[in-house]
């Protein structure tokens, strides 16, 4: 079959037009930076509390004047809190999108998976909330706003033991999550450390929503207190099982625990008296807390949860390294997603020294931030600050 | 004592499975077909009460009625679209046009309700029987109770009734059943109709001791009910209970004494060597094909 010409000719033209409008529109006026969130699923509680304090930052930043004029421009996709979801997205980032950096994903188990992806790439990537230790591991380009597991894993032993004089615990687990079976583990190295007994250890599987058969192993053996290292969807239905089987003990969570109060239908006397480890209280009288509450109250309308604080910081410190990196770059510089920016805006987060929503952030030389965490209280329905630890 | 708590564990969850595996031995015997959407109408049910009682804020008792009709004809819906034109045609497209509808009822429901899992506040009262630092909820006992009642009252519908007759004519041999004056089609709708119905039953019980209701629940909850019938032998109403029964408890034993990981292995190797060793399960009747 022969086309004619001219069908052919505009053929070719349709083909190229998208990579012309590609070119034409963004590389001067903004400057675009990748988003990977659980804004969908059974952590959407958390993709949505980071997303939306990101935006909020970009929204003062840019309101402030942005880079030079530039503004920062967002491109944000839903990973559902999967891996596999979160692959997709970063390669979509990077490879169409052209972004100059990521912030995210929002859990450990797909942000280790783009961790190991972006090594490669060597893309600039911070992560707020990815607790897991490997996170940053992978390569020298992954940079995160939060505390390690195993921190946060031994601070809550340590609070059990000296603050609520506990003799002794048990801990359920989900063996098929990394973030999971990290703070077990951190759990009983720092009870074997301390000398705490852990009367019990039980695991279950992802999905599950059966837990009374562990529990019911685990009351038997009487323990003061129960450590459920696991976001709040599971540990809800924990609480609720061990109370229905007579478990009369604490609860002691971890920050996935954070969220748990804003689950539609959620019954607050069940996860009463509750303590969780945390990366920030709401109550704090911290001025830069207290102004990130009200800036976040006033466009959101609700108080925000630690996610919210921790993508709020990841994305000043971001935001501040490319900042730099543009201001030492001098007149004319124009950002790209080159190997040699990247490297340049890795360099800048390295050397990041910030007054943060979550403290004072630096970073030691694996990228992780060196900070404090904060023990939070469920009472009457509300999270109450407790103590650092 | 702790022994005692596993086993009542597992009969909670295994009643569950036994009201489910109900549904698809029932369907399996009358037109031959594994209904694998029949997982898909548990999660259908477990939205529906959710929705009528926290959306439509009708009483319990009114709310789980409702979702028992709805189910019901959702049930007859789904099997005079997409099965009945199928049903002289061969089992395996029968059997992929069943795995089509369950992908389309979950992500019709994920469309409508996004894929965020809600949570389900159980109007059972909370609490039990303590005896000493344990408790029995009220929920274990009104699960096994509810289901218990039901099995009773089916395998009556079934032995006294007259469409419980037409239903063991129509499951023996269609054609002659149609020769002695049964309306098939009828019978199968009613079929399809009682087995969503008592899904509901299973939705509503599951919701009120697990709380979590997601567009994905529906599958493992099948899955597992299906060994159950099938160990029980598919087809078979006594079958399909015991067979549930004991994949509950099995399934409670298995985490409670070896490994929790290895749960859904033991279940599915329970699956395996039935397979292997008596393909018929418990009271399964042997193939009887005609040449």
């Amino acid at each position: 079959m022969k086309i004619p010409r001219i069908i052919s000719i505009l053929l070719v033209l349709l083909l190229a037009l998208p990579s012309l409008v590609g070119c034409a529109g963004d590389s001067a006026e903004v400057i675009k930076i990748g988003v990977i969130a659980s804004l969908t699923g059974e952590v959407a509680v958390y993709g949505n509390a980071v997303a939306e304090a990101v935006k909020l930052y970009v929204e003062q930043f840019n309101e402030a004047g942005g880079i030079g004029g530039k503004k920062i421009k967002i491109i944000e996709y839903d990973d559902k809190g999967n891996a596999t979801e979160a692959v997709n997205a970063y390669n979509r980032l990077v490879s169409s999108d052209n972004v100059v950096a990521i912030i995210g994903p929002v859990i450990s188990t797909p942000t280790l998976s783009v961790a190991e992806l972006s090594a490669a790439d060597n893309v600039p990537m911070i992560t707020g909330t990815a607790t897991h230790p490997d996170v940053t591991k992978y390569g020298k380009n992954y940079f995160r706003a939060c505390f390690e597991d195993p921190f946060q894993g031994g601070a809550i032993t340590r609070f059990a033991a000296d603050y609520l004089k506990a003799k002794s615990g048990a801990i359920i687990y989900n063996t098929s999550d990394a973030y999971s079976t990290g703070l077990k583990d951190s759990i009983t190295a720092t009870a074997n450390e301390i000398g705490f007994t852990i009367t019990a250890t039980e695991g279950y599987a992802k999905g599950d929503v059966d837990f009374k058969a562990q529990l019911t192993n685990i009351i038997q053996t009487n323990p003061d207190v129960i450590f459920i290292p696991e976001y709040y969807q599971s540990a809800y239905l924990i609480c609720k099982q061990a109370r229905e089987l007579g478990f009369t003990g604490t609860f002691l969570g971890v920050d996935g625990t954070d969220g748990i109060l804003e689950m539609e239908g959620v019954d607050p006397s069940i996860v009463e008296g509750m303590y969780f480890a945390n990366h920030f209280a709401a109550d704090s009288t911290d001025p830069d807390v207290v102004k990130f509450v009200e800036d976040y109250n006033k466009k959101y309308g609700k108080n925000p949860n630690a996610l919210a604080a921790l993508g709020y910081d990841a994305a000043m410190i971001l935001i501040n390294a490319i900042k730099t990196v543009i201001e030492n770059g001098g007149e004319g510089f124009a950002l790209t997603n080159s190997a040699e920016h990247r490297q340049l805006i890795i360099d800048a987060l390295r050397a990041t020294e910030l007054d943060c929503v979550t403290g004072n952030i630096k970073f030691d030389e694996n990228n992780n931030p060196i900070k404090e965490c904060v023990i939070i209280q469920i009472r009457d329905g509300a999270n109450h600050f407790v103590a650092n630890y | 004592m702790t022994f005692l708590y596993q086993i009542l564990n597992g009969i909670q969850i295994g009643a569950i499975y036994a009201l489910v595996a109900l549904g698809y031995s029932m369907v399996y015997g009358i037109v031959k077909l594994i209904n694998f959407a029949h997982g898909d109408i548990i999660m259908l049910g477990s939205y529906a009460v959710w929705y009528f009682m926290t959306r439509l804020n009708m009483p319990w008792w009114l709310a789980t009625i409702a979702t028992i009709i709805f189910c019901s004809i959702v049930g007859i819906i789904i099997e005079k679209l997409a099965y009945k034109p199928l049903r002289n045609s061969a089992r395996i497209s029968l059997l992929i046009t069943a795995i089509g509808v369950s992908l389309f009822l979950q992500n019709t429901v994920q469309l409508i309700f996004t894929a965020n899992p809600k949570m389900f506040v159980t109007f059972i009262p909370s609490g039990g029987f303590s005896i000493g630092n344990r408790s029995i909820s009220y929920t274990t006992l009104i699960t096994i109770a509810i289901s218990a009642a039901i099995m009773v009252a089916l395998t009556l519908l079934v032995s006294k009734t007259k469409i419980g007759k037409a239903m063991r004519a129509v499951s023996e041999d269609n054609r002659t059943a149609q020769l002695m004056g049964i309306n098939v089609d009828n019978t199968i709708s009613f079929t399809f109709a009682l087995g969503s119905g008592l899904a509901a039953v299973a939705a509503v019980l599951y919701v009120c001791s697990y709380s979590q209701i997601a567009p994905t629940m529906g599958s493992m909850l099948g899955l597992k009910a299906f060994v159950a019938a099938v160990l029980g032998g598919i087809g078979s109403i006594p079958g399909a209970m015991l067979g549930g029964l004991l994949i509950g408890v099995a399934e409670s034993l298995t985490k409670g004494y070896i490994s929790s990981q290895l749960a859904d292995a033991v279940l599915f190797g329970i699956l395996i060597i039935v397979l292997l060793v008596k393909p018929t399960g418990f009271f399964g009747r042997g193939d009887r094909e005609k040449v």
